[in-house]
């Protein structure tokens, strides 16, 4: 994955995840390194629907074995976790 | 040897005041849990005995003697006594993350005498307002994170006195109603504890039925003499034990056996405030030294899923004895751990409105993998007809059915006089769950004998979902179901029918799954949505969801002769 990519997921998924899980006056300085699931800004249930809306934005299929809550668990795990699918 | 010593001799000689009398109130008429947890343990002379070990997010650490939990806990009762004016019996709820400060609100709510509402740090707008309305809630403790949502709420809430503010204030500023409380800047050496009768009502936890809104459990002081003694024999906690129960004290688990019966046993016990993950529960257990572990079979399946060889990079020797609760535990999940921990999990049976474990794989039992294991000590449970509510053959799938009387049973459903009577039949209270009995007395789970979806241990009801789902732009009707998942043992799946503006797709379907997600909770929201042209219905309009979760798994679809257009 060359660098622009990787730039272009982190900003789209930074955004989805300030829209969907982070409320109008949070205070919270979303990086791409703030934990999600283990920060508490993203629930084990609410990763479903997080999930969803990567398959669905790059066109791709994760198994759920490979969907746990340590790849889930920040921007930067999540980009990790699809350069084995993009 | 084990707390419970003989299962069978237990029975014979079974007396509720076993109880009163290991917690000093054998001749006593009043007492208070909040003071039976805290105050009492101090007095036996075990005040810097750890109560808490407190691991939050970010690694951040805290430990809380007995004494601290007493003096904290009392700070809170003043407060809402002496400052705020709240009268014993109003209620008072909770809303925060697994803080220290909600286990110290908790004891002190209790103290003051008032009733504790403890809610799910997830659950958004709806599920918060429906509980608060309820129970017309005079204060809610809370901290700088979840006051926005309570805010919001403010103005469809007249009957809310005070917004306590606590935890760490920086960058806080109060609003209407609010005043904070920072526990370290408080010290009430002494405050002297509401004397509650048995019945006093002490906790209100809510819980999902098919029909209407989340129902309001009443339970009263009383209860403590099941937490307590289902927490030193079926938990088998000791004075020297370190325990851990990962439930939060928003659901009934996190409050009986995450708060009540530990710290009325005088135990250590570990709270970890953030959510699941494998490697950071394992190095909870290792770091802390847990010898008692109390969790749920969704986590040991997402465990499981993680294999074995991560388990070997942790030095577990000190765990002792294992217990689930939730849902029922897969036989393959007993015969993971046992190859994998040496010891077995110990599933238990129980759900809100009982308070306290009632049947259970107790120590020492033959665990046969899968089944409840038998109703413990002081309990009589039955599989009924669901004709007749008299007991069926052995083997015989029923409905399971418990003879009342203990003293953890919810009192009443709040404000529900109807449904709570609903509830009992025949002399037995209705559980809502189906089961049967061995020839060796074991309980079996068969499932629900309702719509209620349990998704990962926690009841969703699928009324609150289909209201809900209306409310979107899109939804012309809709239905919700449990579908079976491998983890969660159920999950969400709705079916909608889309008014005619509108168009199936995947982005409206994601659309659909965050609008239930911000609306009631994570839990609420479909993991799965299907897009149907209608629903079927009975003549008179009513939704027939068992013909949907027919459809899904395979099983019989039953008498269609009510079903609409068929």
């Amino acid at each position: 994955m060359n660098e622009t990519i990787r730039q272009q997921l982190e900003k789209e998924i930074l955004e989805y995840v300030a829209m969907e899980f982070l409320e109008d006056d949070d205070d919270i300085d979303l990086v791409p390194d703030t934990p999600l699931i283990s920060g508490g800004i993203v629930d084990s249930f609410s990763m479903v629907s997080l999930k969803r809306f990567l398959e669905k934005k790059y066109r791709i299929s994760i198994p759920d074995a490979q969907a746990t809550p340590e790849a889930f668990d920040s921007v930067n795990n999540i980009i990790h976790l699809l350069e084995t699918f993009i | 040897m084990y707390n419970i010593g003989s299962y069978e001799e237990r029975l014979k000689n079974f007396d509720w005041n076993i109880a009163k009398k290991d917690l000093g109130i054998l001749d006593r008429s009043t007492w208070n849990i909040g003071e039976l947890c805290s105050d009492r343990i101090c007095r036996m002379g075990h005040g810097s005995r750890v109560a808490m070990y407190w691991e939050g997010h970010g690694g951040k650490t805290a430990t809380y003697t007995f004494d601290e939990l007493r003096i904290h806990s009392n700070g809170f009762a003043h407060l809402l006594r002496n400052t705020l004016d709240i009268q014993p019996g109003e209620r008072v709820y909770v809303f925060m993350d697994k803080m220290p400060e909600l286990y110290f609100a908790f004891l002190g709510i209790l103290k003051a005498g008032c009733i504790v509402s403890p809610l799910f740090s997830a659950f958004q707008e709806d599920s918060l307002l429906t509980r608060l309305s309820d129970g017309e809630a005079s204060a809610v403790i809370t901290t700088p994170k979840f006051v926005k949502r309570i805010r919001k709420l403010l103005p469809r809430m007249p009957y809310i006195k005070h917004i306590v503010v606590t935890n760490d204030l920086t960058g806080y500023s109060p609003q209407e109603k609010e005043i904070v409380h920072q526990v370290d800047r408080v010290h009430v050496a002494h405050f002297e504890s509401f004397q509650a009768d048995p019945e006093t009502p002490s906790i209100l936890h809510y819980t999902s039925g098919t029909t209407g809104k989340p129902k309001g459990a009443q339970h009263v002081h009383d209860s403590v003499l099941s937490q307590y003694l289902t927490t030193k024999w079926i938990l088998d906690l000791r004075p020297d034990d370190v325990y851990w129960c990962t439930a939060d004290p928003g659901w009934v688990t996190g409050t009986s056996y995450g708060i009540i019966g530990p710290w009325c046993t005088g135990v250590t016990q570990v709270v970890f405030e953030a959510g699941f993950r494998p490697r950071a529960w394992y190095e909870i257990l290792e770091k802390y030294g847990v010898t008692v572990w109390y969790t749920a079979p969704t986590a040991i399946r997402m465990l499981m899923r993680e294999g074995d060889e991560i388990v070997r990079e942790f030095d577990l020797s000190k765990l002792r004895h294992l217990c689930s609760v939730g849902e029922p535990l897969n036989a393959e999940a007993v015969i993971w751990s046992e190859k994998v921990f040496k010891k077995a999990y110990h599933d238990t049976w129980w759900q809100t409105e009982t308070g306290s474990i009632m049947i259970a794989n107790y120590p020492g039992i033959k665990i046969k993998p899968g089944s409840m294991g038998k109703p413990i000590p002081g309990i009589t449970a039955a599989v009924l007809d669901p004709a007749t509510y008299t007991e069926v053959p052995e083997g015989e799938t029923g409905l399971l059915a418990l003879k009342p009387g203990w003293p953890s049973m919810f009192r009443s459903y709040r404000r529900n006089p109807l449904v709570y009577e609903d509830k009992f039949r025949n002399g037995w209270y209705i559980t809502g769950d189906r089961s049967r009995i061995d020839r060796e007395g074991y309980f079996w789970f068969v499932g629900r004998d309702d719509d209620v979806i349990n998704t990962a241990g926690h009841l969703v009801s699928p009324f609150e979902i289909e209201s809900a789902l209306l409310e979107h732009e899109a939804v012309a009707e809709s239905a919700a179901i449990g579908i079976p998942d491998p983890i969660n043992m159920e999950v969400v799946k709705a079916f909608v029918a889309l008014k005619p503006a509108f168009d199936p797709s995947d982005d409206l379907s994601l659309k659909i799954m965050n609008f239930i997600r911000k609306k009631l909770s994570p839990l609420a929201m479909p993991q799965e949505i299907e897009f149907v042209d209608s629903l079927p219905k009975t003549r008179s309009g009513k939704i027939m969801r068992r013909v949907l979760r027919a459809q899904e798994t395979g099983e019989p679809i039953g008498d269609l002769s009510t079903l609409e257009n068929d």
